[in-house]
């Protein structure tokens, strides 16, 4: 397993950003904390510089969508210390009528489209992204599908009405 | 680098003329466009247009409980589909806290790492036919054939397998099935060593691939690259070796490391790991005859759907299975994120549960959409015919692209 504890990352982390992110616990053993968007750049930044943690692959970035909370959107990073064999889930929630989130392509070129996914599925802005457009979806596409309440299928279609079987 | 061609002012080819590569292209292997803006054979810049197969599989996963969920991961990586059925049934088993036994282990790898010989046959094979030679593709492809027939012995079926459930196998292997895998291990190697002869130090081939497409260690970790594109690169990650699951702890192999990244070094990684992957399965078959030979599964009956013929005469067996199918049986709330080792690289699942009968939130981290995002970035300035091949080389699959 990693050769830095949980409790390493989170001291060295602490002493650095002082208490500008809650721990949500470890779950799995994977250290997770919950920042706000202010300190984000800040937590990643110091993340992948420090000499000692170096997290310097970004493993993924993704979104979730809890409706009728505070702050509905979230956006999640999942960082991996190569070195030390070390992974951290970093989480900020967004509230939904200001869905803006300063970009990590400016730490990661590699943040591009996985940015450029969530931007498509949950409709988070990414400030200073290079190209930010609809990477799977059509570019002329409204809504946002993983909200959860986008449909799975499609209400308007036509296809399956109860009179095309004799109903 | 070659001579960069001079053309005059009132000369109608200093316009730049667009490429549309794809998305139905011979050359892209796969359903992905790529405008490209071409100075003669030049590239000047390129614009990469994704999700032409786009089916939306984390939405429907969100509607799906976990059993249902295994065929959606056969079409991510459809060439070596087993590694994500296992991956997404060891996230589960992560979830649920399952401990499989050791037989169930040693199966698994023999058919992952079958997966990732398949996928690596195909990779290299159409890299040499990309590159002007036909033979080594069709020598290779004939053992595709025979591992999809070993697929074919354990689950039924070829492509999209649907290999396996959460805890273990649907079924016990068959006498056939190691039949046939030990054909393969006496036929493969002969016919990889000959294509290694056919390539490596091919003088056409190397030409093409060599010193083309490379790519900087720093680079292939800014981009978040895995698997043998950032081995071939230099870095030693491997899931395998760094996080071990399913028991790869107990095989003794090598993680193969390339120098320069450029499209030759690639090659030669997955040529490398494709031998690595004949010595774990050797080694599995060793290990395998010291387990007890009728266990091919958990003794997880909550979340292990009993057998058909149980289920009508054996009363526990319908009660579990009724509340498998109905979803009544309660799954911890929590995160987990859990990756494996695929064929193009760090294949990952991020499942949020919150207890209820679907995933709350199921997020894969793709491989292949990671890896292909470099792809325009990098073609700039590169020749046309070396960009095909260097596309060949990232082995990007259209339904990881897009899931």
């Amino acid at each position: 397993m990693g050769k830095i504890t949980n409790e390493e990352v989170l001291a060295k982390l602490t002493a650095a950003i002082g208490d500008n992110f809650t721990v949500i616990g470890e779950p799995y053993g994977l250290l997770t904390l919950e920042t706000c968007r202010d300190n984000i750049t800040d937590i990643l930044t110091f993340l992948k510089n420090d000499t000692v943690l170096q997290f310097i692959y970004l493993t993924d970035l993704t979104g979730i969508h809890y409706p009728e909370t505070e702050k509905p959107i979230g956006v999640i990073y999942h960082l991996h210390s190569l070195v030390n064999n070390v992974r951290i889930r970093v989480k900020v929630f967004l509230a939904d009528d200001d869905v803006h989130i300063p970009t990590a392509t400016t730490i990661w070129n590699g943040a591009n489209w996985m940015e450029r996914e969530t931007y498509d599925f949950f409709g988070v802005i990414f400030d200073g992204h290079p190209d930010l457009r609809r990477i799977l979806n059509v570019d002329d596409m409204t809504a946002f599908p993983m909200r959860r309440e986008f449909p799975l299928e499609d209400p308007n279609r036509v296809d399956k009405k109860d009179y095309f079987f004799g109903r | 680098m070659q001579n960069h061609p001079v053309y005059t002012d009132n000369d109608p080819q200093t316009v730049p003329s667009t490429l549309n590569l794809g998305p139905t292209h011979p050359a892209t292997h796969g359903v992905f466009q790529n405008v490209l803006q071409l100075d003669g054979e030049r590239i000047i810049s390129g614009v990469s247009t994704i999700g032409y197969i786009h089916r939306a599989f984390e939405k429907i996963a969100e509607h799906r409980p976990f059993y249902q969920i295994t065929p959606l991961t056969d079409r991510l990586n459809y060439c070596s589909s087993p590694i994500n059925n296992m991956g997404w049934h060891m996230t589960v088993e992560k979830l649920l806290g399952i401990e499989t036994p050791k037989r169930v282990d040693y199966l698994r790898v023999i058919i992952m790492e079958l997966a990732r010989i398949s996928d690596h046959i195909i990779c290299n094979g159409v890299l040499g036919v990309d590159t002007g030679a036909f033979t080594g593709f069709l020598y290779m492809m004939e053992h595709r054939e025979s591992i999809y027939e070993i697929y074919e012995e354990v689950c039924g079926s070829r492509l999209t397998t649907n290999i396996g459930r959460i805890g273990g196998f649907e079924r016990n292997f068959n006498t056939i099935a190691f039949a046939k895998l030990r054909k393969f291990l006496k036929d493969f190697p002969v016919t990889l060593r000959e294509f290694e002869s056919l390539f490596n130090r091919n003088r056409i081939f190397v030409d093409r691939t060599k010193g083309v497409a490379c790519v900087t260690p720093e680079d292939a970790i800014n981009y978040s690259w895995s698997g043998p594109l950032l081995r071939a690169a230099g870095v030693d990650y491997d899931v395998r070796a760094m996080n071990p699951y399913s028991s790869y702890e107990d095989f003794d192999f090598e993680v193969p490391v390339g120098q320069d990244g450029d499209v030759y070094a690639r090659f030669l990684v997955r040529n490398e790991e494709m031998w690595q992957s004949l010595r774990i399965i050797e080694q599995a078959l060793v290990k395998l005859e010291k387990e007890p030979t009728d266990i091919f599964h958990a003794d997880v009956p909550e979340f292990y759907l009993p057998p058909k013929e149980d289920v009508y005469n054996n009363m526990e067996a319908l009660i579990y299975h009724f509340k498998i199918v109905m979803g009544e049986i309660d799954t911890p709330t929590s995160e987990v994120y859990h990756s494996v080792e695929g064929a193009n690289g760090e294949l990952g699942f991020y499942l949020v549960n919150d207890g209820g009968r679907a995933p709350y939130r199921l997020h894969f981290r793709r491989p292949s959409f990671i890896n292909y995002q470099m792809y325009a970035p990098m073609s700039r300035g590169m020749l046309l015919s070396d960009a095909i091949i260097n596309m060949s080389s990232l082995n990007v699959i259209a339904g990881e692209l897009d899931a």
